[in-house]
C-alpha cells in the first residue's frame, strides 16, 4: 500500500509533508481556549487545606471560622465526600499480587504525603477560597516518615500502610536462559549501579478542571485538562454513580500533558463531589506549588545491573535489579507498576541477547505518586543498557559504534522475540547507527576530542540506542482489568458544501494530533486540507477510544481515519457513479472535485455531489445506499506493540574545576516508521529531548527526611531553558509497520528516551582520561566535583 | 496561590508617598517594578496591608553625572542600565553585571532601587554596589541622607533603611583611569541566581595593585567583602603565586552555608576557582603602556 501514498505530486498528497498546525496562529495569538478561560454561570472555586506532614493522624478539624469567612459556600471533609465518591484502586490484574490501598478524594483519618488535600473550600472566588484554607485548624500526631528507598525495605521499616504489611507494591522476576552459566563463562563482566532523579513533568497549563453537575438530569458535564476525556467518562460515572450517557468529557485546548493528565488526582474527585453537592459549577486550577507537590513524579529508581561479555565482545547475558520507589499510592487507573515493569523488560532490548534476569520492586514510600510519563521507563532503561554498553567497550577497547554493531539484533532475524518477551516486527538498528556516525562525522569529532584534551578541554562524546514501545494493543491495560482503550474511532462526515468534519478520539495537547489527522484525511479523501475540520476532545461528539498516549496518536489513530476516509471515498464515488452514470472505478476524487481517472476530466464538485444528496435525494436513484457519514473503529491486530527504534548522540563539554556541563551538541536518528509530517515529528524529536537533558543535568525534587519538598518552585527546580539546549540535529530512518494501511508508529517518546542515556555517556566519556566515573542522574556540579573528589 | 487581600495607592511624589506609608496602620510596603515583592506576595510569604506604588514618581528615574559620581536614579530599570552609554563609560563593573541580571522580561521590570532595597544576597547589584561603595540615597519625605554600601547590607535582606525611607538613587564614583574590574558568576542556567559570584575592582600603578576590592555573592546572608583576599592581593602584580595565597586567604573570609542544592565545601570550592579565574581575566594594565 506504501506505493499510493508515495505519490507526492498528485494534488492534496498531504501524507509526507511539513504542513503547519492549523490551530497554530490561533494558540499563538492568545486565542486559545483552556479550562481556565472558560467561567459558567454560578460557577465556584475550589481550594484545599493541604497535609503539611509527610505523614501524620488527623486528630481534629476545625472548619468554623473558615464556614464564616466571606464568599465561603460549603467546607467539606473526607467523611463528607466519601458518602458520594466509590474509593479507587490503583492496581491491575496482570500486575500479579500488586497492591495499593483503596484511596478517596480527601483524607480521612491519616495522611501520607505532604500536600495531601485534607479539607476542601467552595467560595465565590479561588482568592476567598484561599483566606478561607487559611483559617481550617488541623491538628495533626505526626508519625514516623519512609522516604529513601533502602529504609522502606529495611526490616522492620515504616509503614506507609499498616495494612499492607509492608511497604512493597509490587515485585516481578523475569528470567530467560542461563544466566548464571553466562556469567560463571564470561570472559569479562561490567556493572552499574545508577540512581536516576526523581522529577515532575512541569506542564505549562497546570492540571485544571470545572465539574457542571446538574441534578435534575443527574447529568455532569466535566471541562477537564486531560489527554484521556473517555477515560475520566467511565471513571466518573462508576466513580459516583451516574449513567455513563449522561457524563460528559470536555478537553479543550491543552497546554501540554506528557502523561500527567491521564491519571486520577485526589483534587479531581474532590471538584465533582463538590459540584454534586453544592449542585453549582466548580473550577480547580492547580497552582504552581499545587503541581510541584501533587502532579505525577516519575523515575525515581536505582538499577543495579551486570552485563556479561565474551572474549570477542558479545553480550553473553545480563543481570538488573530495578529499584523503583512510587510515593504513598499507586496511580489509578494505570497503575504505578508500568514504568518499571517496563524498565525490566526493555532492559538489553535492541542486542542478542537471550540469557536475562531482572528483578523488580515497586515501592511506598510518604511522598507524592510517581506514575507514567513520558517515555515510560525508556529513559531508565536506556541510561542503564547504554552505560553497561559503553563500559563492555572500554573494558574490551573496542569503540562504541562497534561494540553496538556487534552485538545488535541483525536484520535477518525478525521477527524477532526479546529475553523478555517483546516481539519485534522489524527494527533498523544498523541503519541507524551508520547513519548516525556519518551525521555526526564521528571520527573529526574524536580527532578535535584529543587534539583539545591537550590543551586541558574534556570533551565528551556519547551515544545512545533506544527501543520504543508504541501503538499498544490491549495487552497493555485492558487484558489487565482497566477501562481504558486500545482502539479508536473515528466519523466522518461531508457538509452540504462539500467539506468534511472528522470527529476523532485521539486528542490534542499540542503535539499536532489534529494536523496529521486532517492531513491523512485530506490525502486519502482527496481534498484540500483547508477544507477538512478535525474535532476532537469531547466524549459526547467524538466517537470512545483510547485518546493519546504511550504514541498512539499517529500510529492508531492514523489508521483510523485512513480506514474511515477509504469508506467514506467508496460511498461518494458511488454516489457519483450513480448521479454521473459512470462506473464508480472510472471516477476519482481529486481536490474536492470527481474527476475521470483516465483523462482527468471534471465531472462535478464534492460541493454538489453533497447538495443533490442532502436537498434533492428524489432525484437519486430509490436504491442508492446515500451515506456521507462514515463511523470507523480500529484497534491493533497484529503485533501487541509497533516497537520502533532509533540512537541519539551527543557532544559535551565539562569544566572539571567547576563540575559545570556544556552541552554543546545532540543529535537524533529516529525510525517511527512511515511519517505523517516531518515537520512535526522532528518537534516532537526536539522537545522530548528536551525532557530528556532536563532529567540528565537539571531535574530533580529534593526531599528531605522528613518528606518535605525542598525545591517546590520553578526558582529552585530546574527546567532546562533556551540557554541551555544545544542544536539537536534529526535525521531519519522509514521502516514502516505493515501491522497498518498507514504504516506509521508513534515518535512521541523518542526525544526523551534516550537524551539523557546519552548524556551520561558523552560526560562519563569526558571523565574517562581522569579516571572517575559518574553513575547519578541529574549531574550537577556538585555531583561531577565529588565523583572527581574534589570535594566530599 | 492567589496573593491576599491588599490595599493600593498610587503616589505621586516621595512625601506623598512617605505620608501614606506614616499613616498606615498594618504594614506597608513600597512597590517599584515588583519583581521580587509580587512573586513573595502571590506564594503568601509576605502579606502586607498597603502596596504603595512609587514607579510613577518621576524624581526617582534618571541617570546622570554630578561631578565625580554617577546618580542612578531608583526606578531605574536593570535593561536601562544593560543600553546606558553613561554606566557603560563610567561605571564599567555595574554594566558587566547587568547581563546577568535574571532573563530580558525581569529586566524590563524590575529596578535598581529595588535590587538594592531589597537586598537579596544573591543578587548581582547589592554586590557591585558593595564593590564600589556606592552611596545610597535614602529619602524620608522630608530630607535624605546617605548611607555608603559598606553600611547599608546588614543581614539577610535587612538593610540601614529606616521604616518608611524610600531609596531614591543610589551614587557610584566614576571608574578611573587606572581602574579595572571585572564580574562573573556561576549558574546552572543563565539568568538564575548564582551558586556564587564575584565582582572585583582594582585600582592599579602600573602593574601593582594599589587597591582591590572583591566581593561575593550567593555565599552569605548579604554580599562580602573578601577582606583577606583583598590584603594577599593589594601590592602584587597578581602573578600566580599571588592569586594562589589570596585563594588560600578566602577560606578566611566566606563562611557559606550548606543549602538543599548546594554544599558549603562546594560553594567554597566554587568561589576560589572564580577568584583565580577571574583575578587571571582582571584587563592589568601591560607593562608595555605603562612604560609608555
Amino acid at each position: 500500500m506504501n506505493k499510493p501514498l508515495s505519490r507526492v505530486d498528485r494534488p492534496n498528497s498531504y501524507i509526507g509533508k511539513s504542513l503547519p498546525r492549523p490551530n497554530a496562529k490561533r494558540l499563538l495569538a492568545g486565542r486559545g481556549r483552556f479550562v481556565d478561560d472558560i467561567q459558567l454561570p454560578r460557577m465556584l472555586h475550589a481550594a484545599f487545606a493541604r497535609s503539611p506532614y509527610a505523614h501524620a493522624r488527623i486528630v481534629s478539624i476545625d472548619v468554623s471560622a473558615a464556614r464564616a469567612a466571606p464568599g465561603v459556600r460549603r467546607v467539606v471533609v473526607g467523611s463528607d465526600i466519601a458518602k458520594l465518591c466509590m474509593p479507587w484502586t490503583g492496581t491491575l490484574r496482570h500486575f500479579k499480587d500488586m497492591k495499593s490501598p483503596p484511596q478517596s478524594p480527601l483524607a480521612i483519618d491519616t495522611v501520607v504525603w505532604a500536600g495531601q488535600p485534607v479539607v476542601a473550600v467552595l467560595a465565590d472566588s479561588r482568592a476567598q477560597a484561599e483566606d478561607a484554607v487559611e483559617l481550617i485548624a488541623i491538628n495533626y500526631e505526626e508519625r514516623d516518615v519512609v522516604v529513601g528507598i533502602d529504609a522502606a525495605l529495611a526490616p522492620g521499616a515504616t509503614l506507609v500502610h499498616d495494612a499492607l504489611g509492608d511497604n512493597l507494591a509490587f515485585q516481578t522476576t523475569i528470567e530467560n536462559g542461563a544466566v548464571a552459566t553466562a556469567f560463571n563463562d564470561a570472559a569479562a563482566v561490567v556493572e552499574v549501579d545508577l540512581r536516576f532523579g526523581r522529577h515532575t513533568p512541569v506542564t505549562l497549563e497546570p492540571r485544571t478542571l470545572i465539574a457542571d453537575f446538574e441534578p435534575g438530569e443527574r447529568a455532569l458535564t466535566v471541562h477537564h485538562s486531560t489527554q484521556t476525556p473517555y477515560q475520566f467518562q467511565d471513571i466518573y460515572a462508576r466513580h459516583f454513580g451516574l449513567d455513563e450517557s449522561r457524563v460528559r468529557v470536555i478537553a479543550p485546548d491543552i497546554g501540554g500533558s506528557f502523561g500527567m493528565k491521564l491519571h486520577v488526582y485526589p483534587e479531581d474527585m474532590a471538584v465533582v463531589a463538590l459540584s454534586i453537592i453544592a449542585e453549582r459549577p466548580v473550577k480547580y486550577v492547580a497552582d504552581r506549588g499545587e503541581s510541584f507537590l501533587n502532579d505525577i513524579h516519575l523515575r525515581d529508581h536505582r538499577v543495579r545491573a551486570k552485563l556479561a561479555l565474551t572474549q570477542d565482545g558479545r553480550f553473553a547475558g545480563m543481570r538488573v535489579q530495578d529499584d523503583t520507589a512510587i510515593g504513598a499510592f499507586s496511580a489509578y487507573p494505570r497503575t504505578s507498576a508500568v514504568e518499571g515493569n517496563q524498565v525490566v523488560r526493555l532492559m538489553g532490548a535492541p542486542y542478542q541477547l537471550t540469557n536475562y534476569r531482572a528483578d523488580l520492586r515497586v515501592i511506598f514510600q510518604n511522598l507524592p505518586q510517581t506514575s507514567q510519563y513520558r517515555g515510560v521507563g525508556h529513559p531508565i532503561a536506556c541510561a542503564a543498557t547504554e552505560r553497561l554498553v559503553d563500559l563492555a567497550a572500554k573494558k574490551l577497547g573496542l569503540d562504541p559504534f562497534e561494540i553496538r554493531r556487534r552485538n545488535y539484533v541483525t536484520d535477518e532475524m525478525y521477527p524477532h522475540t526479546t529475553a523478555t518477551g517483546y516481539r519485534f516486527e522489524r527494527l533498523s538498528l544498523d541503519q541507524c547507527l551508520s547513519k548516525l556516525h556519518a551525521l555526526m562525522d564521528y571520527p573529526a569529532l574524536r580527532a578535535e576530542q584529543a587534539q583539545l584534551r591537550e590543551q586541558g578541554i574534556h570533551r565528551g562524546i556519547g551515544i545512545a540506542t533506544y527501543v520504543e514501545i508504541t501503538n499498544p494493543s490491549p495487552a497493555f491495560y485492558g487484558v489487565g482489568g482497566a477501562h481504558i482503550s486500545a482502539q479508536d474511532g473515528c466519523v466522518l462526515k461531508v457538509t452540504p458544501s462539500g467539506d468534511v468534519q472528522c470527529a476523532i478520539s485521539v486528542t490534542e495537547q499540542g503535539q499536532g494530533t489534529e494536523t496529521i489527522i486532517g492531513q491523512i484525511v485530506a490525502d486519502q479523501l482527496g481534498v484540500d486540507r483547508e477544507r477538512v475540520r478535525v474535532l476532537t476532545g469531547d466524549t459526547e461528539t467524538t466517537p470512545h477510544g483510547g485518546a493519546t498516549w504511550a504514541c498512539r496518536g499517529a500510529g492508531i489513530g492514523g489508521e483510523t481515519a485512513l480506514q474511515a476516509t477509504r469508506k467514506l471515498r467508496s460511498n461518494i464515488l458511488e454516489i457519483a457513479g450513480a448521479i454521473l452514470q459512470s462506473r464508480p472505478d472510472t471516477l476519482e476524487l481529486a481536490d474536492g472535485k470527481l474527476i475521470e481517472r483516465e483523462t482527468g476530466t471534471v465531472r462535478m464538485n464534492l460541493g454538489e455531489l453533497a447538495a443533490l444528496v442532502y436537498f434533492r435525494s428524489d432525484t437519486l436513484p430509490p436504491d442508492l445506499k446515500a451515506d456521507l457519514t462514515v463511523a470507523q473503529h480500529f484497534a491493533p491486530k497484529g503485533f501487541p506493540f509497533a516497537f520502533t527504534n532509533g540512537i541519539h548522540g551527543s557532544l559535551v563539554e565539562v569544566d572539571v574545576e567547576t563540575g559545570f556541563i556544556k552541552l554543546l551538541k545532540h543529535w537524533v536518528v529516529e525510525d517511527c516508521g512511515r511519517i505523517i509530517n516531518p515537520m512535526l515529528v522532528d518537534e516532537q524529536i526536539r522537545g522530548g529531548v528536551v525532557q530528556g537533558l532536563g532529567a540528565a543535568l537539571f531535574e530533580e525534587c529534593l526531599y528531605n527526611d522528613a518528606g518535605q519538598l525542598m525545591n517546590g518552585s520553578m526558582a529552585d527546580y530546574l527546567v532546562p531553558m533556551a540557554g541551555e539546549i544545544p542544536d539537536i540535529v534529526i535525521a531519519h530512518v522509514e521502516t514502516p509497520t505493515l501491522d497498518t494501511e498507514l504504516g506509521a508508529k508513534g515518535c512521541g517518546e523518542a526525544g526523551t528516551s534516550a537524551a539523557s542515556g546519552a548524556v551520561l555517556n558523552a560526560v562519563n566519556d569526558a571523565l574517562g582520561p581522569l579516571q572517575v566515573q559518574i553513575s547519578q542522574i541529574p549531574m550537577t556540579p556538585q555531583r561531577i566535583l565529588r565523583a572527581l573528589g574534589t570535594v566530599q | 496561590m492567589k496573593a491576599g487581600d491588599v490595599a493600593y495607592f498610587r503616589a505621586q511624589s516621595v512625601s506623598d508617598a512617605v505620608a501614606a506609608f506614616r499613616s498606615c496602620e498594618g504594614d506597608a510596603r513600597y512597590l517599584a517594578g515588583g519583581q521580587s515583592l509580587l512573586a513573595a506576595m502571590n506564594l503568601r510569604l509576605l502579606t502586607p496591608d498597603l502596596l504603595i506604588d512609587i514607579a510613577h514618581i518621576d524624581a526617582l528615574r534618571g541617570i546622570e553625572r554630578r561631578g565625580g559620581e554617577i546618580r542612578i536614579g531608583a526606578l531605574t530599570r536593570h535593561a536601562e542600565i544593560l543600553s546606558s552609554p553613561i554606566i557603560a563609560s563610567h561605571v564599567p563593573l555595574l554594566a558587566a553585571a547587568a547581563p546577568w541580571v535574571a532573563h530580558p522580561a525581569i529586566r524590563n521590570k524590575g529596578t535598581i532601587g529595588g535590587s538594592i532595597a531589597f537586598a537579596d544576597p544573591a543578587s548581582e547589584f547589592p554586590a557591585v554596589a558593595l564593590a564600589l561603595n556606592a552611596r545610597i540615597e535614602l529619602d524620608n519625605g522630608d530630607s535624605v541622607r546617605f548611607v555608603e554600601a559598606q553600611d547599608f547590607f546588614l543581614d539577610l535582606y535587612e538593610t540601614a533603611a529606616e521604616p518608611g525611607e524610600i531609596l531614591s538613587a543610589v551614587w557610584f564614583p566614576v571608574a578611573t583611569p587606572d581602574q579595572r574590574c571585572t564580574f562573573d558568576e556561576l549558574a546552572r542556567r543563565r539568568g538564575d541566581y548564582a551558586i556564587v559570584g564575584v565582582a572585583i575592582v582594582a585600582d592599579f600603578s602600573g602593574e601593582i595593585v594599589d587597591r582591590i576590592r572583591i566581593v561575593f555573592f550567593s555565599v552569605g546572608s548579604t554580599p562580602v567583602r573578601a577582606l583577606r583576599a583583598e590584603a594577599a592581593l593589594t601590592g602584587t602584580a597578581l602573578v600566580d603565586t599571588d592569586i594562589e595565597l589570596a585563594q588560600q586567604a578566602l577560606a578566611g573570609d566566606l563562611s557559606p552555608s550548606d543549602d538543599v542544592q548546594v554544599s558549603a565545601a562546594t560553594r567554597m570550592h566554587l568561589a576560589s576557582v572564580l577568584l583565580r579565574r577571574q583575578l587571571g581575566k582582571l584587563p592589568v594594565p601591560t607593562p608595555k603602556a605603562v612604560r609608555a
